[in-house]
């Protein structure tokens, strides 16, 4: 095939036909050190194995697994789609953070040190980056994450301010990754309390001037397992791709149960 | 392998099969069969809106909405169905909202709506702001809401199950099943993931909205996952698929990687500039310039990088100037896009145009459907029981070029029509029994792949797929060009063949899962270019240098491509399993038919923008 790379981004150029004929796009070789899990190979044993892959330059994390899997080994598993934040896929440690492989670019790592990539934390690892979804999904639907009404619906819309539709604006960002509930050292303990990604999803609709659930909502969150597990130690803030506020989001949520303003 | 039972089984997870399901399960038991969680469907990705005439900012009515679908689709939309989808759009937008997607307000507190390509008041007088929207994550917000939805109404899903086959009364890839016949489906095959296991799915109805194929490009917005899969199984059980040709190429990607930005940023008013500053759009469409429909700006971007007055050290992408924006104004109306600029190319869109270029982004042709959501066998016959919805579907709402924010209109109402018809259909229905041996031309190819001890790596055939199509059956297509792809698309089906996987477990083997949805992508790939070459002429998505004017004498017609036997038996055979329902290279001819267009008001004119 007679194409040429154009673009500055050849994602998946790590044929050697690319040679370095261009010289336009700077490359540099990056080693991964990641936490591998394979119970049908290596036992019930994690251990880590180490690949280097040539990078260039807007390349993300998610491009350099996709080398290893695709040049190198085709076993190394990880879930991923959208590869651009907002299908909430591939969220995964990253030099001990939570982040989304899409959304790390390799040239904001220090490219002198192994990358070290391993899977959410405080879920079950079912095989290398795949962790078990299902406990965290467990508890977003557990608050009753959904608009909530009582009486005839409207013949039209129902009608919200511009200022009412912002007092929720942020929580509805959530793409249920789970990178906040996976970095919160509660949650880490014993897997019992709710988590900060079923908060938030309770938060966007305790706060929806449209909802009439919220007391419910509450009574599910005033639980041992409910908001007052939460120790204001922002890893889930920090975690976030979307940039929520979520440790101010709980906090939100801890005052209307307190107060029974919302 | 484990055997289930429902009247109602949906395959696909996105907004088309969320809608389906919400309708369906309130009917009949219903099972929703997704390959991904259904909160990661790429109906997630989509930015700039959702078009109902409500007319809540300004004068508009469906009427206007339903011809501005049609001229959009360069006359080959089907009117019965864009009429159905114009008016129906209306409830559309206001049932998602009773359901609680938070849209943008007005001051009056009504969904807020904005301007968006090829919506125009009045039969193309001007831009109409038509498009419901929630800043630029419309799309993220109907996949939420619908989840929230189906959690409320507890519809159950198979997460991570990935459907193979498909399973009809019927062998329709021998051509030889009467016209008038009654052929019915009996219901899916399919692979879960975490176990490897297979599942017999027994259903009266299948829905299939497994969504689009955008990975047979290499620059594209689509996720890794949009493999063509849906479009392919039916393909291969000899259901015909429609109008692929049609590939609409989104303009405004993030140059050289081909991450959407909204046309929404247009609509809120960004312009296209070429390397002088010059704003290009005033000369190719000049009464709506930037908010032309997404071909014409796609091929007016193309032609000037192609004439020399692209941006950037290669000259080969344009600019999309936001700076004379308000950044409080981008912030809250297009806050994701910009923060794709920022993260992705580290361009910061206040104040430094953002370079962008062409990227594949939608197939306006699919499995063929009547606007019950009916799949067809051919130009009138329905295969009973089996329906389709979305991306995956070609109703034909969208003709050769669909109109922005029609696709999230799309899903929410032919998902919806198309989960009543399945449920209704299935109330009623009797059990059709599956084929004998149902699973087992998925097994066979299942192990072939895992057990070929060595061969060419997938992702190396995958590559040079994508590159081909990129470089031959772009937004400029010629006999030449097309050909060359056809060709290569010969010889990489051959090298699949012999294309292995190194994971040889069973435990979420996305190794096996990447090489069967290669098996899919060269099929649909396969289908596009062959009816590319075919249609001389030009109009919508499908532009042929060589035959640049529309051709209504020869092709308003619909293309209906069958997978048929082949002709000449001296194909080159192999071990491969070579029976309906699997990847079967070179054993197969595509033969082409045609389907009329249904007209109703609109008599076709000359488009000019």
């Amino acid at each position: 095939m007679s194409t040429t790379m154009q673009s500055p981004a050849a994602t998946e150029s790590t044929q050697s036909s690319a040679g370095g004929e261009v010289g336009a796009v700077p490359s540099f070789d990056v080693t991964l050190r990641i936490r591998r899990y394979n119970v049908e190979t290596h036992g019930d044993e994690a251990y880590w194995e180490e690949f280097t892959v040539t990078a260039y330059g807007t390349d993300r994390l998610l491009d350099a697994l996709h080398k290893v899997k695709w040049d190198v080994d085709g076993s190394l598993s990880f879930r991923r789609s959208c590869a651009h934040g907002v299908c909430g896929s591939d969220a995964m440690r990253i030099n001990g953070r939570n982040r989304l492989a899409c959304k790390v670019l390799l040239k904001d790592l220090n490219p002198d040190k192994p990358i070290t990539v391993e899977p959410l934390k405080g879920l079950p690892v079912m095989k290398d980056l795949i962790v078990d979804m299902e406990p965290f999904f467990a508890s977003y639907r557990e608050i009753m994450p959904f608009l909530v009404t009582g009486g005839n619906e409207p013949t039209r819309e129902r009608l919200q301010s511009a200022e009412q539709r912002e007092r929720f604006d942020d929580t509805t960002k959530c793409i249920l990754c789970a990178a906040c509930t996976s970095s919160c050292p509660v949650f880490w303990t014993d897997g019992q309390y709710f988590g900060p990604a079923a908060i938030v999803n309770a938060h966007r609709f305790i706060f929806d001037s449209r909802d009439d659930g919220a007391a419910q909502r509450l009574e599910i969150l005033n639980d041992k397992e409910g908001v007052w597990r939460c120790r204001t130690i922002f890893n889930c803030t920090e975690a976030c791709p979307r940039g929520i506020q979520i440790t101010k989001a709980i906090q939100e949520v801890k005052r209307a149960m307190i107060t029974r303003a919302f | 392998m484990q055997t289930h039972q429902y009247d109602v089984v949906i395959v696909g997870a996105g907004g088309a099969g969320m809608r389906a399901a919400l309708e369906s399960s309130k009917r009949t038991r219903t099972a929703v069969i997704s390959k991904l969680y259904p909160t990661r469907s790429h109906t997630g990705a989509a930015q700039g809106g959702m078009c109902a005439a409500l007319a809540n900012v300004e004068e508009d009515n469906w009427e206007w909405h339903t011809f501005d679908t049609v001229k959009g689709g360069d006359y080959l939309v089907d009117q019965d169905a864009a009429e159905v989808m114009a008016k129906e759009a209306i409830d559309a937008v206001l049932d998602l909202e009773k359901m609680g997607l938070p849209f943008n307000r007005t001051p009056e507190g009504k969904i807020d709506q904005r301007r968006f390509g090829g919506h125009t008041r009045n039969h193309g007088e001007a831009a109409v702001r038509r498009s419901c929207y929630a800043a630029d994550r419309t799309g993220h917000m109907i996949l939420q809401t619908l989840y929230q939805q189906c959690v409320k109404n507890d519809v159950e899903f198979f997460n991570e199950f990935y459907v193979l086959d498909v399973l009809l009364s019927h062998d329709l890839t021998t051509g030889e099943v009467a016209d008038g016949e009654e052929v019915a489906v009996s219901g899916v095959v399919a692979y879960e993931l975490a176990t490897g296991e297979i599942h017999l799915f027994k259903a009266k109805s299948v829905v299939f909205a497994t969504g689009g194929a955008g990975k047979i490009y290499k620059t594209t917005s689509n996720a890794q996952t949009l493999t063509g899969d849906g479009m392919a199984l039916a393909f291969r059980r000899g259901i015909p698929l429609e109008d692929m040709e049609f590939f609409q190429f989104h303009p405004t990607g993030l140059a050289g990687l081909g991450i959407l930005l909204s046309e929404a940023a247009r609509g809120e008013g960004g312009i296209l500039r070429n390397s002088d500053g010059e704003r290009f759009m005033e000369r190719y469409a000049p009464t709506i310039k930037d908010l032309a429909p997404r071909d014409i700006v796609a091929r007016s971007m193309a032609n000037e990088v192609r004439e020399g007055r692209g941006a950037g050290p290669n000259k080969d992408y344009v600019l999309l100037d936001l700076t004379h924006l308000e950044p409080a104004h981008i912030d809250a109306k297009l806050p994701d896009i910009t923060e794709f600029a920022r993260t992705y190319l580290g361009i910061e869109p206040y104040t430094e145009p953002v370079p962008v270029y062409p990227t594949a982004h939608y197939a306006m042709g699919g499995v063929p459907t009547n606007i019950l959501g009916e799949v067809l066998r051919n130009n009138s016959d329905t295969v009973r029981g089996l329906y389709a919805a979305g991306e995956v579907a070609c109703v034909s709402v969208h003709g050769s070029n669909r109109l922005g924010t029609n696709s999230l209109l799309d899903i929410n109402v032919f998902g919806k029509r198309a989960g009543i018809a399945a449920a209704e259909y299935a109330v009623g229905a009797d059990w059709v029994e599956t084929p004998q041996d149902p699973e087992g031309g998925v097994v066979a190819e299942l192990e072939r792949m895992r057990t070929l001890p060595s061969g060419e790596r997938v992702a190396h055939v995958r590559r040079d797929l994508q590159n081909t199509m990129d470089a031959n059956a772009q937004v400029f297509r010629t006999e030449e060009s097309l050909r060359q792809a056809l060709a290569d698309i010969a010889a990489l089906q051959e090298r699949y063949r012999h294309v292995s996987v190194q994971d040889k477990g069973k435990v979420f083997n996305t190794d096996l899962l990447e090489a069967l949805e290669l098996g899919f992508l060269l099929d649909i790939a396969e289908v596009v270019v062959v009816g590319a070459l075919n249609r001389q002429e030009s109009r919508g998505g499908h532009f042929r240098e060589d035959f640049p004017q529309r051709d209504d004498a020869g092709y308003m017609k619909h293309t209906m491509a069958y997978r048929r036997p082949a002709a000449s038996g001296d194909r080159p055979h192999s071990e491969a399993p070579s029976g309906p329902g699997t990847s079967a290279p070179g054993t197969f001819d595509i033969v082409l038919d045609y389907k009329p267009v249904i007209m109703t008001r609109y008599e076709p004119m000359e488009r000019k923008y």
